[in-house]
């Protein structure tokens, strides 16, 4: 089902929209990308979960160009939380009745510059679309999520949902989301919203009142904000993994 | 257990504390009763070592420690406990989680061993059942969702399972019916012994009834005017704190 498509050529530029807030220099070195392919087959529903969690210091790029077919159901979610720079950028088209769901957590420290870029073609009527972006950015890092929906004539009843909200542990930590509608049928219902903040006080104040030391306070918080974006994790142990894996990272990075 | 003398506290850098002195001795309920703005809740977010709360003189010593130097958790382990006025809503994170993951940060830092799953499980389904607070609602995210009178259930559930020498509940009473208010003052009865002590913190009477103080105070702009036993609290639900301003 995965396959590799065509290979873009042309290096991109900070003047390109979709990679404004990029690290150039490491795309560079991970140029050129082949794009990787995920066909879901017309009624069927497929799970994939990516984890970028590359080495120190690399360069990672993922662009995946995801078909579903008609009433076709893909639950996708990504970690994204290694190397100098990574990127994961998804090319979605969806058809007549299809639904993509997304949950991506971003875990950004240092001098990390991590992206998740999507866009969703709602090119069939009736498609949904439901992407929950959860970040936290320390250090200097960047934590980056672009998000357009495209919404073609033929996609009356879309319903497309995306929510961003990304918690700064740092003062020189950066959070960009940009969402993006482009919307050419009259009878749709597309929701977004981004925030970015920082931890609840109150709340970290509650759980050292408790006992819990301020460093397990601010790591169990920070663990709750991410979980939204796992929450659509059906499988328990599937689940359970993934959050494990985030609190692995976190412990790393707080 | 606890002595707190000619303690001053700001916040904001506007004095509200102002010379407050009070010893609870091990086995004590003190009850300190005061009109809005006296300083009720600033003297228990001091105690509990809230930041923005800033001690501009005087001593807390708790159990022969300086209390005021240590950071919010260590009190806990100490044996603070803090029952707030408004308990928090704490999305995503399980009451089960968040009350076993404090029970042994507790122990841990006390040197003691920490609770198993099982005997964790045991603790938290009695202190549940004596509180009235369904076994499903511990899996819940903390206070989520909670009504008011259940939010303070909770509470009484999570100090139930600290077990703390010292506890300071502020406001426990307030937003709770005549029921919830009867089970809420069973919790805290049942923690009383000789070996440990309870500061209430009230506008009314009404808990006092229930629960009944070995000592009350008034407390009026961060100073306790007055101090006399349970009838004292009688006496202020009639004729107010006005006649105590004197």
């Amino acid at each position: 089902m995965t396959a590799l498509a065509s290979v873009s050529s042309t290096l991109p530029s900070r003047r390109d929209e979709d990679w404004r807030y990029s690290d150039i220099a490491a795309v560079e070195r991970a140029w050129p990308v082949a794009a990787e392919v995920i066909d879901v087959a017309a009624g069927d529903h497929a799970r994939r979960m990516i984890v970028q969690d590359a080495a120190i210091g690399s360069a990672t790029i993922r662009q995946l160009a995801i078909t579903l077919a008609a009433g076709a159901r893909l639950d996708l979610h990504i970690i994204n939380s290694g190397g100098a720079y990574g990127r994961v950028a998804l090319d979605v088209t969806l058809h007549q009745g299809a639904h993509f769901e997304l949950g991506g957590v971003i875990i950004a420290r240092g001098e990390q510059v991590l992206e998740i870029i999507t866009t969703v073609r709602h090119a069939g009527p009736g498609a949904s679309s439901n992407q929950i972006v959860r970040c936290v950015a320390g250090g200097t890092a960047t934590a980056t999520y672009l998000g357009k929906v495209a919404v073609a004539r033929a996609g009356q009843k879309t319903d497309a949902a995306q929510s961003f909200k990304a918690l700064l542990l740092d003062r020189g930590a950066t959070a960009n989301a940009k969402p993006e509608l482009e919307i050419f049928a009259d009878d749709v219902k597309c929701a977004h919203g981004a925030t970015v903040g920082e931890l609840d006080k109150t709340a970290l104040f509650y759980l050292e009142s408790r006992g819990l030391p301020p460093a397990t306070a601010r790591a169990l918080l920070t663990r709750a904000f991410l979980s939204d974006a796992l929450a659509s994790i059906a499988d328990d142990a599937a689940r359970e993994a993934a959050e494990a894996q985030v609190t692995a990272l976190l412990e790393a990075a707080l | 257990m606890i002595i707190i003398d000619n303690l001053h506290a700001s916040v904001d850098g506007k004095p509200i504390l102002n010379g407050l002195s009070l010893t609870i001795n091990a086995g004590e309920v003190h009850a300190i009763m005061g009109p809005n703005g006296a300083g009720k809740s600033t003297l228990s977010y001091v105690l509990a070592g809230r930041a923005g709360y800033e001690v501009t003189g005087g001593s807390v010593t708790f159990l022969g420690q300086d209390l005021l130097a240590m950071a919010p958790h260590e009190r806990a382990a100490a044996g603070v406990f803090l029952g707030l006025q408004y308990p928090v809503e704490i999305p995503g994170v399980s009451n089960l989680m968040f009350l076993r993951t404090a029970l042994n940060a507790q122990r841990h830092l006390r040197g003691e061993a920490e609770a198993s799953g099982a005997e964790f499980m045991k603790l938290a389904k009695a202190a549940a059942e004596a509180l009235g607070l369904p076994f499903e609602m511990m899996k819940r995210s903390v206070n989520q969702g909670f009504s008011g009178g259940e939010k303070k259930r909770n509470e009484m559930v999570q100090m139930a399972v600290l077990e703390p020498k010292l506890a300071v509940l502020d406001e426990t009473d307030s937003g709770l019916d005549i029921d919830a208010l009867r089970v809420v003052s069973d919790g805290i009865n049942r923690m009383r012994s000789p070996d440990r002590a309870t500061l209430l913190i009230t506008h009314y009477q009404r808990l006092l009834d229930y629960v009944v103080p070995d000592f009350v105070h008034v407390l009026v702009a961060g100073r306790i005017v007055r101090t006399g036993g349970p009838e004292l609290a009688q006496e202020l639900e009639r004729g107010g704190y006005v006649s105590m301003a004197a």
